[in-house]
């Protein structure tokens, strides 16, 4: 719990790539201006600080969140995952995946990608029933991240080669995903239904 | 050292990732706010809320009484700037509002929540005039002006088109609307400024600047004209700025030419003697950086019964500012797509309480096309002919209103080529399936060729590598890998060998990258630089002395020189929808381009760039509306909540092919330039498609729900 | 955003307490809505009391068969929660139809009910809203109000309510708990939020200091066939233009129970009564849902620019029952 110093500061704790950060601040300091104004982190970028283009996409507690609306004192005690703790040995397989596909362009929104597909990928290893990690399912999926050089389908591509990668790596793999290149885009979206995810479809009428 | 043995493999034309690439995906790229000089402070800009008047008054103790504020400068205290080209630079300096979002005044503070707290804490008051800012085609203020952006006379006849036209077998008549529509980069415009005190010490006022040095991190799309303007603003010699834009977060034209958020970075650090770094809030971005401005077009196409056109009018109208002109010069791709002996190609503009508009990817060419392309649909659809058929049927020899020949021209076969991938012939039947009406459409895409003159130097190191240095500017477009592999090629080196520096104002001047422009211009002068540098080398032993040699090329001569050419890349785009006759949604299912535009240089990154262009063209088709608000004067849709750019799952898998086009007439490096020419046609393709689906024509963009719905009842 | 202070009680008085009903006191959720506002300066409170440190954040099934989903329940973690998406599939698809996914890990059930509208008008402070400053004006009536109320709006305000699971709840006959100074209470959910009236300043009827703290499903709607779906600008991550969710239990061809509510229409999730009243026991035939549901629509009071909702919302309607009731035949 973070510990009030004045009525308007207290001191944080949190730990940001592992190491632990301790500091007092202003209440008002979002988890997006600790990152890069306070620690210097400037991966996690601020493309609208209104939640509106996930650019300032990060991990909490494993989980993605936009960090300009989170208030970092109301995030104390999290665990805080940014792009400069994706791969702290070299970029990781995901990053790399970006690289080999081009999957960015002006590289503003990466970040927030990187971390969002990496969201993405552990929801589906957590709900493998339920996870859909077709091209249309990643694109449902990673919509809260804009690209406003247009970079999507080679994003798609970059987490499809890591949905594959580690499809190889446990045969049988535990989540769905369809062919690697060239399904439809659109599969049972194209009707119509607001969401994805079989499950939930089937049991309609159930 | 052994000399270099020759590359083995070509570095030009082949697929290369990213110089930078590590850096974007590691998060560790630096951008224009994220350079954390000591004792930096923040500010936030405060925008006038009415729409058109004067300041009478700012009242400032309340935001100067918050913790962490250092200053606000107001129009009746900021430092006296100097001159400026564009009005809109010119900030704080007098009492008019010329239009809603107009900053009247800047909060400085320790942080950015103190900052923003500061400037929300601002009092002014104004006295308000009646705003117009309503653009209509019967405006009695609408003028024809001598010359539209890019240069073009605003006005071109040949032969009678309106006669010609009354007298035509077939004729469409049509009217098009393109809303106003906003570049919103990723990253919005930033900058940090710190200013240094020369030998004689302190930094003084504006007017006393003589020993002073001006250094700022800038999110810009050439640092060149961003220190020209900082130069004379604050009255400065040139080499006492420097300015650096080394990644730049996106840009489509809004970081073309400076900004405001750049000179009012620049006063807040002198005004403080703190760095300062000023990032814009997205909310303020479509006021302020500039915008595609609306565009209401007329086309009228005279055709005989075969299809072929016998007159061409294409007659635009469209808004400016009140205090700089900028018109949209959306009637020229028409002077240059179709084989019309009659033509008539105008613009009209008018003044209105709006901000400045100004470049948006494909500035002219994105909203002309959409108009053209899509009354060149109804005429394939009145004559009951294919529409791919009927733009072969009108291939020019050359440029139509010019009578230029073209250095090279593959429209024809692009069209063919995309029919064939799209498998065009088989989807000429709109089909049914369940709810969803779906269809096919065409477009033909263009884009201009330009070139300007730009430096280089190469310098080769005793070690056998080497250092390019121009001043190009890499917004995402893939410039610095792109002039590495000039250099690799040139030089007869493997990549690897060769370091790329841009984005910076010190180093041999470029180009702002625009206009498809970049790649041309700073590649020609790297490409001379480098083979004369080759030339240079063949004569001196090896290994080479410290420090090595260097060769600066200067494209001047070359490049200013006027080609008796019609030089255009061109393309043509093919779009399947599907329409929801329950929701009224339309979703692109397919989405296919193939472009002749010269020599691809890099095929990793066109392939992005010409995907990123239809992406955008996508957008304006289907998700991207603005309006002005007739009470309040500014865009309603003014943040990306409200403003839709397309996200992930609106994008189908779009396929993007080029035909290999060898045209001498261009550069060294024989490329066309490909930034733009992607979201030209798109919109067309998709709207065409959308009519061949539905059976019905909508002539405003986008097509949302609500439009759509009323088209199909 | 002013300074204020933060405090994060672990038990439900003491938060009632730290808030005190003062009006410059607020609750936090996840803050996706909260914090928004506050950097606009819509919301300037002197004081956060964040409620996430209380134990509201667990879905457990009821004696009587239904569920409670405390309000501290994340959205993601509700639309995935396996209980609600077998009994009562039609929340889950709400929940995942709206936001995005970074939005909806953080965002809670309470918050979601709580968020504002998203009018331009009572965004930006230098603009007239009766919502955010009463007396002041409604800048959307003449200005740009597309996305607008057709339905129960007011001359004060045309706003309409965001969010999309508050329509499921509307349908499931979900009722919501509430705690505050003077104790607790129940409310149903289809009269948490109000219509604006003379009154747009208030969404809903919770009053100063109550905390919502949790939402209860009953166990009469649980495993019923129902469907939510929304028309919306882009295929994703924007509100609805319109949307429905529709409940339809069918035995021996007649309905045996019905419930249909549109989001997006109005100030608060609009429950179609006068079509339940016509489909009750009726054969739901494409023309008898028709009828039904353009008797509900009659009422509409389309403004300048929003009369596409009206047969957009038919649609919709018309749609999802219909694919209900063919589901319901197979």
């Amino acid at each position: 719990m973070a510990h009030p110093i004045e009525r308007t500061r207290s001191r944080v704790r949190l730990q940001v790539n592992g190491e632990r950060y301790e500091g007092e601040l202003d209440h008002r300091v979002t988890l997006l201006d600790l990152l890069r104004e306070h620690l210097g982190l400037t991966g996690a970028k601020k493309g609208c600080d209104h939640g509106q283009c996930g650019a300032c996409t990060v991990l909490v507690d494993g989980r993605r969140a936009n960090s300009c609306l989170l208030l970092a004192v109301a995030q104390d005690g999290a665990d805080v995952t940014t792009v400069e703790g994706l791969g702290p040995a070299g970029p990781n397989p995901l990053q790399e995946a970006f690289l080999e596909r081009d999957a960015f362009q002006c590289g503003y929104c990466t970040p927030g990608q990187l971390c969002s597909a990496t969201g993405l990928l552990a929801e589906a290893a957590a709900a493998p029933g339920s996870a859909d990690l077709s091209r249309a399912g990643i694109a449902e999926g990673m919509s809260g991240n804009l690209c406003r050089c247009g970079a999507y389908p080679r994003i798609v591509d970059a987490v499809r080669d890591v949905v594959a990668a580690r499809e190889n790596a446990a045969p049988g793999g535990a989540v769905r995903g369809g062919a690697v290149r060239g399904e439809a885009v659109h599969g049972e979206a194209v009707h119509g239904e607001a969401v994805h995810g079989e499950a939930v479809r089937g049991e309609v009428g159930a | 050292m052994d000399p270099e043995p020759p590359a083995r493999t070509p570095a030009l034309g082949v697929p290369a990732t990213r110089r930078e690439g590590l850096l974007k995906v590691t998060g560790t790229a630096r951008y224009a706010a994220e350079h954390a000089l000591p004792d930096r402070a923040y500010a936030w800009p405060v925008p006038a809320t009415v729409a058109r008047g004067q300041v009478t008054a700012v009242d400032t103790a309340a935001a100067l009484a918050l913790p962490g504020v250092l200053a606000v400068l107001t129009p009746y205290d900021a430092p006296r700037l100097g001159p400026a080209d564009d009005p809109n630079l010119r900030v704080l300096q007098d009492l008019a509002v010329p239009h809603r979002g107009w900053y009247v005044a800047l909060a400085v503070a320790e942080s950015t929540e103190a900052a923003r707290a500061a400037a929300a804490a601002v009092r002014v008051t104004y006295d308000t005039d009646p705003h117009d800012t309503g653009l209509r085609t019967d405006h009695p203020d609408l003028y024809t002006p001598e010359i539209v952006n890019g240069g073009y006379p605003a006005h071109r006849e040949r032969g009678d088109a309106v006669a010609a036209f009354a007298a035509a077998e077939v004729q469409v008549d049509c009217a098009y609307t393109v809303p106003p529509l906003h570049n919103h980069p990723m990253e919005p415009h930033a900058a940090t400024a710190l200013w240094e005190a020369g030998e004689a010490g302190e930094t003084g006022d504006a007017g006393d600047a003589g020993a002073a040095a001006l250094t700022v991190y800038d999110s810009s799309q050439g640092t060149g004209l961003v220190r020209q303007a900082l130069a004379a603003l604050f009255r400065l010699p040139e080499d006492r700025v420097t300015v650096v834009s080394e990644h730049v977060g996106g840009a489509f034209g809004c970081k073309g030419t400076p900004r405001p958020h750049v000179v009012l970075a620049a006063m807040a650090a002198r005004y403080t003697g703190r760095p300062v770094t000023l990032a814009l809030p997205r909310r303020h971005l479509p006021a302020v950086v500039g915008h595609r401005p609306p565009t209401l077009h007329r086309v009228r196409l005279g055709a005989r019964t075969d299809g072929t056109l016998t007159a061409l009018a294409h007659e635009v109208t469209t808004h400016t500012s009140r205090i700089r002109e900028f018109v949209e010069q959306a009637a020229v791709p028409a002077r240059v797509m179709y084989a019309a002996p009659a033509l008539l190609t105008t613009h009209r503009v008018v003044a209105l309480d709006v901000p400045t508009p100004s470049w948006m990817r494909a500035p002219g060419e994105c909203p002309g096309m959409y108009a053209l392309e899509s009354a060149v649909d109804e005429l394939a659809d009145a004559l009951g002919t294919d529409p791919v058929e009927l733009r072969i049927r009108n291939e020019p020899d050359a440029e139509p209103d010019s009578g230029r020949p073209f250095s090279s021209r593959h429209l024809v076969a692009c069209l063919r080529e995309g029919a064939a991938l799209f498998d065009w012939a088989a989807h000429r039947t709109p089909r049914r399936d369940g709810p969803l009406l779906i269809g096919t459409g065409v477009a033909s895409s263009t884009y201009p060729v330009y070139v300007a003159p730009a430096s280089a130097r190469v310098h080769a190191r005793p070690d056998g590598t080497y250092l390019v240095q121009t001043n190009a500017t890499d917004l995402g477009t893939g410039a610095r890998t792109v002039l590495g592999q000039i250099a690799a090629d040139t030089l007869r080196v493997p990549p690897d060998r060769v370091t790329v520096e841009i984005g910076h104002s010190a180093l041999p001047p470029g180009p702002v990258a625009g206009g498809s422009a970049g790649t041309a211009s700073w590649g020609w002068a790297v490409h001379d630089a480098c083979a004369d540098l080759v030339a240079l080398l063949e004569r001196h032993p090896r290994p080479l002395p410290e420090p090595g040699l260097s060769v600066s090329a200067d494209t001047t001569a070359s490049a200013k020189q006027r080609s008796p050419y019609a030089r255009h890349a061109f393309g043509a785009q093919f779009a399947e929808v599907q329409v929801d006759t329950v929701t009224g949604e339309v979703r692109v299912r397919r989405l296919l381009g193939v472009f002749a535009a010269g020599r691809i240089l890099n095929p990793l990154t066109a392939r992005s760039q010409f995907v990123g262009g239809m992406v955008m063209g996508l957008g304006m088709a289907l998700t991207e509306h603005s309006g002005v608000d007739p009470a309040f004067g500014d865009f309603t849709e003014s943040d990306l909540a409200s403003y839709h750019v397309p996200v992930h799952a609106d994008v189908p898998d779009i396929e993007v092919h080029w035909l290999d086009e060898h045209d001498k007439h261009l550069n060294p490096v024989g490329g066309k330039g490909i930034g733009e020419i992607g979201i030209v046609g798109t919109a067309a393709a998709i709207g065409n498609a959308f009519h061949h689906a539905t059976g019905r024509r909508i002539r405003e963009l986008p097509l949302t729900p609500d439009r759509v719905l009323t088209a199909l009842e | 955003m002013k300074p204020f202070a933060y405090l994060r009680p672990t038990g439900l008085p003491e938060a009632v307490a730290a808030h005190g009903g003062r009006p410059g006191s607020r609750y936090l959720g996840g803050g996706t809505n909260l914090v928004d506002l506050m950097k606009l300066g819509v919301e300037a409170p002197d004081t956060l009391v964040d409620l996430t440190g209380l134990p509201l954040a667990s879905v457990e099934e009821t004696s009587d068969g239904g569920l409670r989903i405390g309000s501290g329940v994340r959205n993601a973690t509700l639309a995935s929660h396996p209980l609600v998406r077998t009994r009562y599939p039609v929340l889950a698809q709400a929940v995942l139809a709206g936001a995005s996914a970074q939005l909806r890990n953080v965002a809670t059930t309470g918050g979601n009910l709580l968020q504002r509208t998203r009018c331009p008008y009572f965004q930006d402070v230098a603009k007239p809203c009766n919502k955010r400053e009463p007396g002041s004006g409604c800048g959307a009536r003449d200005g740009s109000h597309r996305d607008h109320a057709v339905l129960g709006h007011s001359p004060q305000c045309i706003a309409t309510h965001p969010s999309d699971l508050a329509v499921a709840l509307a349908v499931l006959d979900a009722s919501v708990e509430l705690h505050g100074p003077d104790g607790t209470r129940s409310v149903p959910a289809a009269a948490f939020h109000r219509l604006p009236g003379e009154h747009p300043e208030r969404d809903t009827v919770v009053e100063p200091g109550e905390i919502v703290t949790a939402v209860l499903l009953p166990p009469e709607t649980a495993g019923l066939p129902c469907r939510y779906r929304k028309a919306r600008d882009r295929a994703s991550y924007a509100f609805a233009l319109a949307s429905v969710a529709a409940l339809l239990d069918i035995a021996d061809g007649r309905v045996r129970r019905v419930a249909l509510a549109f989001g997006g229409l109005a100030h608060r999730p609009w429950r179609a009564s006068a079509a339940e009243e016509l489909l009750r026991g009726a054969d739901p035939t494409e023309t008898a849902v028709r009828q039904a549901v353009e008797a509900e629509l009659a009422g509409a009071q389309p403004l300048r620019d929003n009369a596409y909702k009206v047969p957009l919302a038919r649609n919709l309607a018309c749609d999802v029952l219909l694919a209900l009731a063919r589901a319901a035949r197979s």
